[in-house]
């Protein structure tokens, strides 16, 4: 659309396990403040890209930048860490199954990282997490611990716990995947929020409706490759491609029914 | 049965008793360094020292205590390595029982769901903070109840030094057997004693186990 340089800018990404072949040759560009949805088939290679941009899943081939700086590069080891350690404090995830920490509250979920990563003092980290808390309608429960939360709860501080590093990506796996029905629309709206105030975000999902009302962009995959991209009014609406219109016509049904 | 010995040498069954706590300490305290080093070295980013940790532990899982007692104790001064009975005990034991506890640490570590470390680095945090402050809180009370058992072993396991003449319980039946041949008595007084010691213990474990677990 613009010339302007991509804030996230994966290209010819390869990824295999083996001799399978997970990612094929994926790029992909997400400007500042876009929304992008990954959908596509289990299997098709959706988290594994997603958690190839912090390199939790490290690329066999190609390139993943942020802004000016590449992510996976390979340095030394030492380099390497300090230089991962950096970038993914930029990077906020949240995950399928929410990995909160269990052994500690909810306060200490959210100020732990931002205490031992920037520095922040208790009182600084304290209203961080106050503030993160309040956004995600989470603060009454900042002395719990995350057992005694619903998952939508859960989910919900996760997303706190990684804005409170102050992120400028959010990457969601399924964030809503895990949850019981009833709880998925309280996460949708956080993330709705987060739309509002021009986060940008890659959001891997399998929930077309909530992808079509937030996403600028959505990517179709499909065994490892890129099948049909667009705009969320053409890719749910009008597909070009036929695995597109398939996969669209077996989840809906799957949903249904 | 003779009720009238088994008072008469009670005392000495005790005195034998407090060696054997002594000697199940220091093999305990031992035996966790030994884990904590062997449990780091299973986890290192160098292959060597994955290779060492995991040739400690084959090794000392996989031949009987009494032998490693023995090549220690009787073997060790033809290589010049001289231990009075106690030390070459307390090493032989401590050296063995790190080897099922570099096992246990392990396994609690990996138990631990893979998620956490993903998350704890997916914020930023490197491979030690994550394991310091994510991935070590979790497995530690995982660790507690398998530890009981290592130690639950290792407290039997001492009975093996009588072999090396530490005087401590199984070895003071032994002697009172030779010089009162009332078997019975001997070994069931001691016997008595493993059992309450063994118990003493157990109740600790569960204890610091029931306190990990209260969040
Ligand atoms: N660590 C791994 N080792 C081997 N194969 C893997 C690994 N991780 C993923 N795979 C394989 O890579 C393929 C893509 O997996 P991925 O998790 O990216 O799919 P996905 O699109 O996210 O699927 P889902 O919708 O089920 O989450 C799958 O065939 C999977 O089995
Ligand atoms: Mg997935």
């Amino acid at each position: 659309m613009t010339n302007q340089k991509p804030f996230i800018d994966i290209r010819h990404a390869q990824k295999s396990f083996g001799s399978l072949n997970v990612l094929r040759d994926i790029s992909l560009q997400v400007q500042r403040g876009q929304i992008v949805a990954i959908i596509g088939p289990s299997g098709s290679g959706k988290s594994t890209l997603l958690r190839a941009i912090n390199d939790l899943d490290p690329l066999t081939g190609g390139e993943v930048w942020l802004e000016d700086k590449q992510i996976n590069k390979s340095l030394p080891h030492r380099q390497y860490e300090q230089h991962i350690n950096e970038v993914r404090q930029e990077i906020g995830m949240v995950f399928q199954h929410f990995n909160l920490f269990p052994h500690l509250k909810v306060r200490e979920n959210v100020t732990m990282a931002p205490k031992m990563l920037k520095g922040l003092s208790d009182a600084e980290a304290n209203a961080l997490a106050e503030e993160q808390l309040t956004k995600v309608g989470m603060i009454e429960r900042i002395d719990y611990y995350p057992s005694q939360l619903s998952g939508g709860q859960k989910q919900r501080v996760a997303i706190a716990r990684a804005l409170a590093m102050k992120p400028k990506v959010m990457l969601f796996d399924e964030a809503t995947s895990a949850l019981d029905p009833e709880l998925v629309e309280e996460v949708n709206l956080v993330m709705k929020k987060l739309a509002e105030e021009h986060m940008t975000m890659i959001i891997v999902t399998h929930e077309m409706g909530f992808a079509e009302s937030v996403c600028d962009r959505v990517l179709f995959m499909d065994q490892g490759v890129v099948v049909e991209e667009g705009p969320p009014e053409v890719i749910f609406r009008n597909p070009k491609n036929e695995r597109t219109r398939n996969f669209l016509r077996k989840h809906l049904a799957g949903q249904k029914g | 049965m003779d009720y009238e010995l088994m008072q008469r040498v009670f005392p000495y069954f005790l005195e034998a008793a407090w060696t054997t706590i002594l000697l199940s300490v220091l093999t305990a305290v031992l035996g966790l360094a030994c884990a904590i080093v062997g449990a780091s070295a299973r986890f290192s980013r160098f292959a060597v020292f994955r290779i060492l940790g995991a040739a400690y532990v084959s090794v000392f899982r996989g031949t009987p205590a009494l032998i490693q007692l023995f090549i220690l104790y009787f073997g060790g001064p033809q290589i010049g390595i001289q231990l009075d009975a106690f030390e070459a005990g307390v090493i032989g034991l401590g050296l063995n029982a790190g080897a099922y506890m570099t096992e246990t640490i392990r396994g609690a570590i990996i138990a631990v769901d893979k998620g956490q470390k993903e998350a704890a680095r997916t914020l930023g945090m490197s491979r030690w903070q994550a394991m310091r402050n994510v991935i070590l809180p979790q497995a530690m009370r995982l660790m507690i109840r398998p530890l009981g058992v290592n130690i639950n072993a290792l407290i039997k396991g001492t009975a093996l030094v009588a072999a090396i003449s530490v005087v401590e319980l199984t070895y003071t039946a032994q002697r009172y057997i030779g010089s009162t041949y009332k078997p019975f008595e001997m070994f069931l007084i001691a016997g008595v004693l493993y059992m309450i010691i063994i118990y003493v213990v157990g109740l600790g474990i569960a204890w610091a186990d029931r306190k990990a677990r209260i969040i």
